[in-house]
């Protein structure tokens, strides 16, 4: 699948929302936890070797399931393969359940209903669609409900 | 770079609703001619199929950081999608009409997670807002009397992050939706020669909600919204000006 990869590089570059060194590992067979820098810039986690400038890797965070394993580890999978696995093994518990909970709202998605659920509350309370103010109350992407195409 | 490409495709063509989708011609890379393709956008990848019943996509334009400007092409109805930087690839692309047009120049401008951060962000901060009116005010319990809980987390909003490195969406916006304007200067983010996004200077930290702070976020997004419609507006104007004039 070709993609620009010039402006996900570019992306990989901008100030992250989270980005820390933990130790990774891909669904490979044989594969092995290895020290990377991971780091989460908008719906993306991109992964460095810890002292190279360019990514290893990018995965964008749709439809994918964050799992928190045992102790320190959490893992990344998506919903059409469940079975593979990028697992991640944090410094301490604490830093292990921030990535889980950070993960979890990073997607789109995650920010289209969010924006759904609130947009929705606000309509309830003040009987007026908060949307309407900015001109996009009748954009697909902020519909409730599902939209059909 | 890898790339989880075989989640891509299932996300490019599983059942959940695309925020728009529709043929367009698009002008390929090293050869000029156009090709049609069918268009899928979702949140703010937009992907391109052969065809509309191909199992999987040709490729994907990552948009974020973008900007949708019309463009001047021997193609009707013609617009491209710009990334800073001078290395950086335009897309351009043809739809089939006006309406569609308008329609694609609308979704894309609107599809970076960035957007949408800042209208939920938003939306949150007026919910707040009320929780503490009903509540009385500061102190207090801060779970509104009728009480409701977002399905994903506890009692507080979701965390997102209070200092956004990339808030305000100058970044994306201000390099202008016109054709042939100068470069960005403002302070509000841009482009250095390299190729790279300077990151936009960080906002000013959001006070404690206290009922009087409730004034100035809204009227900063109002401000960026107002600012893109003009520029749309302004835009639009042109285009249909230059529409009326004979062509050579």
């Amino acid at each position: 699948m070709r993609y620009n990869e010039r402006e996900l590089l570019s992306l990989a570059r901008q100030p992250a929302e989270k980005a820390a060194e933990i130790r990774m590992s891909v669904p490979k067979k044989g594969s092995v936890l290895k020290k990377r820098l991971v780091k989460l810039v908008v719906n993306f986690l991109f992964y460095f070797r810890t002292d190279e400038a360019e990514p290893i890797g990018a995965l964008l965070l749709e439809h994918c399931r964050i799992t928190k394993e045992e102790e320190n580890v959490f893992s990344i999978s998506f919903i059409e393969e469940p079975e593979r696995k990028y697992c991640f093994e944090c410094a301490s518990e604490e830093q292990c359940q921030e990535w889980v909970e950070a993960l979890k709202r990073a997607s789109y998605e995650f920010l289209r209903r969010s924006l759904i659920f609130y947009r929705n509350e606000i309509q309830k309370m003040t009987g007026k669609d908060p949307l309407e103010q900015y001109g996009i109350s009748e954009e697909a992407r902020f519909q409730l409900g599902t939209h059909q195409q | 770079m890898k790339l989880n490409e075989r989640s891509l495709a299932f996300y490019a063509t599983c059942d959940s609703p695309a925020d728009n989708s529709g043929f367009l011609y698009k002008r390929g890379e090293r050869h000029t001619a156009y090709h049609r393709r069918w268009f899928v956008l979702k949140g703010n990848m937009l992907f391109y199929f052969e065809e509309r019943e191909s199992r999987e996509p040709v490729g994907v334009i990552v948009l974020e950081g973008c900007n949708v400007e019309l463009c001047d092409s021997a193609e009707d109805f013609a617009f491209a999608i710009r990334f800073g930087g001078t290395k950086s690839r335009t897309y351009v692309l043809a739809a089939e009409s006006q309406a569609a047009m308008e329609s694609w120049v609308k979704s894309l401008s609107r599809a970076s997670f960035d957007y949408m951060r800042l209208v939920v962000r938003e939306l949150e901060k007026q919910l707040e807002e009320m929780r503490w009116g009903l509540a009385g005010g500061c102190g207090g319990s801060r779970e509104p009397p009728g009480s409701w809980k977002p399905k994903q987390c506890p009692e507080r909003l979701p965390a997102l992050p209070a200092i956004p490195p990339k808030e305000n969406g100058c970044a994306v916006w201000n390099n202008a939706l016109g054709v042939g304007q100068p470069p960005d200067t403002s302070g509000c983010g841009g482009n250095d020669d390299e190729g790279t996004l300077r990151p936009p200077p960080l906002p000013p930290r959001r006070r404690v909600l206290n009922g009087e702070a409730a004034l100035e976020s809204p009227s900063t997004f109002c401000q960026l919204h107002e600012r893109y419609s003009r520029e749309v507006a302004r835009l639009r104007q042109d285009w249909l000006e230059k529409r009326r004039c004979p062509r050579p």
